[in-house]
This record gives structure tokens, sequence and C-alpha cells, in this order.
């Protein structure tokens, strides 16, 4: 499953990251990285983009983007 | 011997708020070359000799934006003494992934954590010994914010450029370059994990964060059914803060920024009465009174008329923005903006244009993204900003019957919003193909802005605006003086000799000339005369001068006998409010009031009745509005969009596209209208 598939207030473990180029290094930079532990904190008004918790902070995170981060749910 | 220092560190640490407890007002700010970016350098107040330079924010030091590639560059050639990487003590975890990064240069670093204040009251302690022992950097709580931990650092700076202390060269850093970037940035992270743990005691929970002000705020903020409503509320009083002329509700109470603004009105007022006066006295021909007070006066007045305005809605939006509010009103609004290629940061600055262009412009720095910001500030010129209203009101009164006033207005809004869409496609599509835009964000925590660091920041950049925009505008606003005021006559005699001055009329001068052989230009979009031509241009200097030109040149249709004929059926207390002093007409008061208070609101129907041999058609009237809304904004906002594009090149090919686009709609509303 992806990050996409993710509900509000579920956590999950990070697996593969599947994006590429420019949009892979930063999304490694912000700390989502294999073995990381997500939050989804919820879904903007509009249906998009996601808030994420993360190593202390909040991240919010296009669902297009999201759909390429195979995850684990906790 | 002169020492330059840098401060790195991630957006929202308070870096520029550490920034400017060091220099106090010994800023400057100057370009990187290339690129949109601000380049900030200060001296430290203690030390003249000691020079501060402020990196962009970074997450990282990967080279893919101009933030980053200027950031690495910087830090990696220019073998600086020292750099200062501010951490946020809150979400330490991440900012010490650029703290790996720099330290992995060995360039000698000094690790400040700040919002130490906010570390406690989440009850989470700092191992800072350890810390230090294990990165070989000094390692220093501050709060930059109230100032604390400011000294500490510097002594630690100090003794580090005094032993050209390298950071100690951890394994993590052999690893660069002998795997894959996805295992790089796990392993440190993994390193900075085992630190965490070692270094740092969080209470609560292990892992967990408990909600805290910020978690609460955001459940109404960014709600699903609040959010928006909240935001247009905030917008709205935001609005009002600058615009109001009724502020809370109070009729005739003026907001802030209206006060401040007839403030500046009344002191400039009073001294071109000085000044006029003087030069009266002193003899002073006819064209050099009306250069300096028709030409320099006016066009100076003209800025600092609007400048608090400016100043207001920046400082505002400044304080929201530092708040960390902003960053949620991207988040609710990047749903709708991917769509044309851009992201939910775009919105502010759009939505200030419609106040005002100039502050919409400045705003654009907060695009984290060079394409974005390029497009950003184009589309900022197509925005139906205040001092275009004038112009719609008044046609809108002139050449629409009751029923269809409101009808025309909502179309020129939906225009103008339509038209940003179309070009930011285009644009993406042709200059930017396959780059997109990213909506990697941290929403960082709500804090409440130091009003000091606000206004540092939103005075720096009005007063940087005042000093590379104003030559400009002042330039081209005595060019166009020049050309509305001089003809050929005025260099051979001739008009000495006939009307006793060397200055021509309007009717006759260049501009008038000029505006007579551009004219045709026009005549497939409906207005191809050279009065409406004529008005576009003195539009350049502030979009209301396009109603006051027009009633300039339609001078047959205000004479005096019009006027006084209008003002007649009013009693004195109508004639009162509208400026008469003592409510009694005067023909020296009348042309300016008529033009000001009845013609720039909508107040006659009949008025400028020549206009209709020049503008024939409702869609040509229709297309003339559209060209002024969308083609080159005034002189400021193009100076404004030099200092954010940083070249004039970048500016010409902007005021290019903007024009172009003027032209292609008023040609197509006038086809179309045509059809009907």
């Amino acid at each position: 499953m992806t990050l996409g598939d993710l509900r509000p207030g579920e956590k999950a473990r990070v697996l593969k990251i599947g994006t590429q180029g420019m949009l892979r290094q930063r999304i490694l930079d912000m700390g989502i990285t294999p073995s990381v532990e997500v939050k989804l904190v919820k879904v903007a008004p509009l249906g998009d983009p996601l808030e994420l918790t993360l190593r202390g902070y909040q991240l919010s995170l296009r669902k297009s983007d999201a759909a390429l981060i195979e995850v684990e749910r906790d | 011997m002169p020492i330059t220092i840098a401060l790195a560190g991630n957006p929202n640490s308070g870096k520029t708020t550490v920034f400017n407890a060091l220099t106090g007002s010994r800023q400057h700010v100057g370009n990187w070359p290339g690129v949109t970016v601000d380049k900030k350098e200060g001296q430290y107040r203690k030390d003249k000799n000691l020079t501060i330079l402020d990196l962009p924010g970074t997450y990282s030091l990967s080279p893919y934006s101009a933030e980053e590639i200027i950031t690495r560059t910087y830090i990696v050639e220019e073998k600086s003494a020292c750099i200062i990487d501010v951490l946020d003590g809150t979400s330490l975890e991440r900012n010490l992934y650029l703290a790996l990064q720099i330290m992995e240069t060995q360039v000698p670093t000094v690790l400040a954590v700040n919002m130490m204040d906010e570390v406690a009251a989440r009850g989470d302690v700092i191992d800072f010994a350890r810390l230090e022992a294990e990165l070989g950097v000094a390692v220093v709580p501050i709060e930059a914010r109230n100032n604390k931990g400011l000294d500490v650092l510097m002594e630690a700076v100090y003794r580090t450029i005094e032993q050209k202390r390298k950071p100690k060269h951890l394994e993590i850093y052999s690893l660069a370059g002998k795997v894959d970037e996805d295992t790089l940035a796990d392993r440190r992270y993994a390193y900075i994990q085992s630190l965490m743990e070692t270094c740092v005691k969080k209470t609560g929970v292990q892992g967990v964060r408990s909600e805290s002000v910020s978690d609460k705020l955001d459940k109404v903020l960014t709600h699903r059914f609040f959010a928006l409503p909240v935001f247009a509320l905030v917008m709205y009083m935001l609005f009002a803060m600058t615009f109001s002329e009724n502020f809370l509700f109070i009729p005739g109470l003026p907001s802030p920024g209206i006060a401040l603004a007839a403030l500046v009105e009344t002191v400039w007022g009073g001294l071109t009465d000085v000044v006029s006066v003087f030069l009266e006295n002193a003899g002073a021909s006819d064209w050099a009174y009306s250069l300096v007070v028709d030409g320099v006066l006016e066009g100076i007045g003209a800025i600092f008329g609007f400048l608090p305005l400016i100043l207001v809605l920046y400082l505002l939006m400044s304080f929201l923005e530092d708040s960390g509010y902003m960053a949620r009103v991207a988040f609710v609004m990047d749903r709708i903006f991917r769509r044309f290629g851009l992201s939910g940061r775009s919105f502010i600055p759009l939505l200030m244009g419609f106040g005002c262009s100039v502050p919409a412009i400045m705003a654009t720095r907060t695009l984290d993204s060079e394409k974005d910001r390029r497009i950003t500030t184009l589309l900022c010129g197509f925005m139906p900003c205040g001092a275009k209203l004038p112009i719609f009101i008044m046609f809108v009164s002139v050449f629409f019957a009751e029923g269809n006033k409101t009808l025309v207005l909502f179309f020129l809004y939906a225009l103008s919003l339509s038209v940003s869409i179309v070009v930011s496609l285009i644009i993406n599509r042709i200059a930017y193909r396959g780059q997109v835009s990213n909506f990697l964000m941290e929403l960082p925590q709500y804090r409440l802005p130091k009003l000091r660091s606000v206004w540092i920041h939103g005075y720096e950049k009005v007063k940087g605006f005042v000093q590379k925009a104003g030559t400009v505008i002042l330039a081209a606003t005595i060019l166009i003086w020049v050309l509305s005021n001089f003809n050929v006559q005025s260099f051979t005699g001739q008009n000495r000799l006939e009307r006793g001055t060397v200055l021509s009329e309007m009717d006759n001068s260049f501009l008038a000339s000029v505006g007579k052989t551009v004219a045709p230009v026009f005549k497939p979009t409906g207005f191809g005369a050279w009065r409406p031509t004529v008005g576009i241009a003195t539009g350049w200097i502030a979009k209301e001068m396009v109603v006051v030109t027009l009633a300039q040149l339609y001078s047959e249709d205000v004479s005096e006998a019009y006027l006084e004929q209008y003002f007649a059926s009013m009693d004195a207390d109508a004639l009162a409010e509208l400026g008469f002093s003592d409510g009694i007409y005067s023909p020296d008061e009348a042309f300016d009031i008529y033009t000001e208070a009845v013609l720039m609101e909508g107040g006659d129907e009949h008025a400028l009745s020549t206009i209709h041999a020049d503008i024939p058609t409702k869609q040509a009237a229709l297309a003339y509005m559209a060209f002024n809304l969308l083609c080159m904004p005034c002189f400021a906002a193009v100076g404004a969009m030099k200092r954010e594009l940083k070249s004039w090149r970048r500016t010409a090919s902007a005021v290019g596209i903007q024009m172009a686009t003027a032209y292609i709609v008023a040609l197509l509303i006038n086809l179309i209208g045509s059809l009907f």
C-alpha cells in the first residue's frame, strides 16, 4: 500500500520511495526515508494535499506524490 | 582584519531573527548573480570587522534549487571563517540533516539551537555537552526572539575562528559518493536518530508528539468547513486595515493605511505649496516651475502617496507569514493552483494584487521555486488593483446601462483570473516543460512574530523598493511630463509667441503626436484614436491617471460651462461633501473635484460625450478596459518587478508578455463582441 492509501490518524512505516529526480531527493532530504515512521494527520479541505507528521514536524505532500511512496501500516 | 561568517539553517528556524539581532539595522540586501534570491549582508553590531552573510534558508545542500546551490557553493568554495547553523530546537531531527551536510564540508561550524523556550515548554531536555562531544563543534542554546544566548554564541564563534576548529570527521561523511542517494539519506537520518536518542530526552510517550497549541489551532484553521471562511475573514481584515475608509464600520474613521496615506499627502501637499510659492517669488520660468511642481514633485508625490499603503499591507502580510498561518493558506489552496502549473503559495501574492501590485510582487519572494516566482510576478500585473477600479467605474457608467454595470465589473474580474490561468498554463508548457511545481512544504509551528522583526523586515523591503524603483518611477514620470507639455513649437519659439509660454497644450504635445502615430494599432481593438491611446500611456504613471488624462484631453466636454451646469442643481451640503470649500461652487476647484469625486466614482453618465466618437461601441469600451487591466502595470509595479526578477531583460520579457496578452484579449473582445 502507499502513503496515499492511509486514512487520517493512521500511522505507517515507509518501505520504498518510488518518485524520481529532484522530487525524490527532496523527499529524502525532508526525512521520508525507508523505515521512517509517519502519521497521516489530515487531508486538506479541498481534498489535496496531505498533512503528515514525521521526525517531530509537520509536512504537506501532494496525493500524487504520496501515491508513489510504499508504506506498511503499523 | 575583516572576517566574514555566514548564517545557514532551515526556513522557519529563526535564522533571520538571529541575523537581525546580530546586525541591527546595519544590513544591506543585494543579489546573488543570475537568480531571483536576495543576498543579505550585514555588520555585527559589536564588531565592525565582522561581516555576516545570511544564506538562503534550505533543508539540505543537494544541488537542485537556487537556494541550495547558492548555499552549497558558498560554503564549499568561499572557505568562510565560520558557519553558524541555526537549528529549530523543536524539530531537531530534521534540522540536524542540514547540519550534518554542512559539517561534512569540514568548514569551521557552530550549531545554534534556537527556540529553546519552546523546547523547555515541551519538557524536552537537550544534552549540549554530549552533542558537542559527538560532533566536534560548539553547540549553543539560543532564544533569538528574546535575544538570549547570542553573546555566548558569538563567543563560541570567535573561539572557533581562532582555533580554526574543524568539525570532527564522522564515519558517515565518508559515505558520500560511495552509496546511492536513498541509502545516504537513510544512513544520515539513522545517525541522527541515534544522536537524538543519546542527547535528547523527550518527555511524554517516546516518539509521540503530544498535542501542541499549533495542533489545536490547526484543527480549526485547516478544518474541512472552517478553513476557507476563516481565511476569507482574515484577508478581509487585512484589506480593511489597509484600505478601509470606514474602519471597524465606524463611518469616516480611516484605517491605519489610509490614515498614514492621508498624513503623507498632507505633508507632501504642504511641501509642494511651499516650493511653488518659492518658485513664483523667485521668478522661475514657467517651464521650470511646471517641471518642478507638475513633474518632479507630482511624480515623487505619487510614489509617497501610496507608500504607506504598500508598507501597511506588506507588514500585515509579513506578520501573517512569520506566524506560520500563510503556510496553511497555501496548504488549503494548493489543489486549485496546481491545475495551472503553480502551487498554493502563489495564492497570497495574487490576492494581494487585488489591492496593489507593488507589495504583491514583493511577496513573491516567499515562493520557493524560481519558476513560480517569475510566473507569479508576471501574473500580479493582471490583477485588478485598486487603481484600475476608477477606470472601470467611469467607463461602466458612461457606456453601459444600469442593469449591466455589475455584470461588466464581474466580467472584468473573471477575465483577469481566466487570463492569468491561461497565461500560466502556456508559460509552463512552453518555458518549463517537464518541471513540476513541488508542494513539499513544512507546516511550521504557529508563532507570535516579534513586532520588531516584522518591522525591520517590512521597512527594509520598502526602503529597498523606494531606492531602486524610485529612480525608475521618477525618470519615467518626468519623461511623460516632458512629452505631454512640449512640442516642436516649444523649441522654435512659436509657443512663446502665440501663448506666452514655452509649454504646449497636451492636445498638441509630443505625447499627442506619438499617440496619433500609434493609435492606428488599436483600430482592430476598437479604440484606434489618439486620446484613448495617450490615456493608456499616462496610466503607466498610476492607473487612475487614465481617467484624469481623458478628462484633460476631452476638455471641451469638461468646460467651465459644463461643470457649472453639472453642479448647479446641488445644495451646499452636497457640494461640501464633494469637496468644495464651504459648500460653495468655485470654478478653480471644479475640474479636480469633477475628475476625482465624480468621474472616478461613475457619478456622471453623460460624462465626456466626445469619447463616444473615439470609442464607438460597447465592445470597444470593454476592450479598452480589458487592455488597461492587462497591459504593463504602473511604473512602480514595473520597478518592483525588476527588483524581484533581478534583471532588466527578464522584466522586459515579462512586460512584453503582458502587453501582448492585453492586445490579444482586447482584440478578441472587440471581434467577438461585434458578433452580438
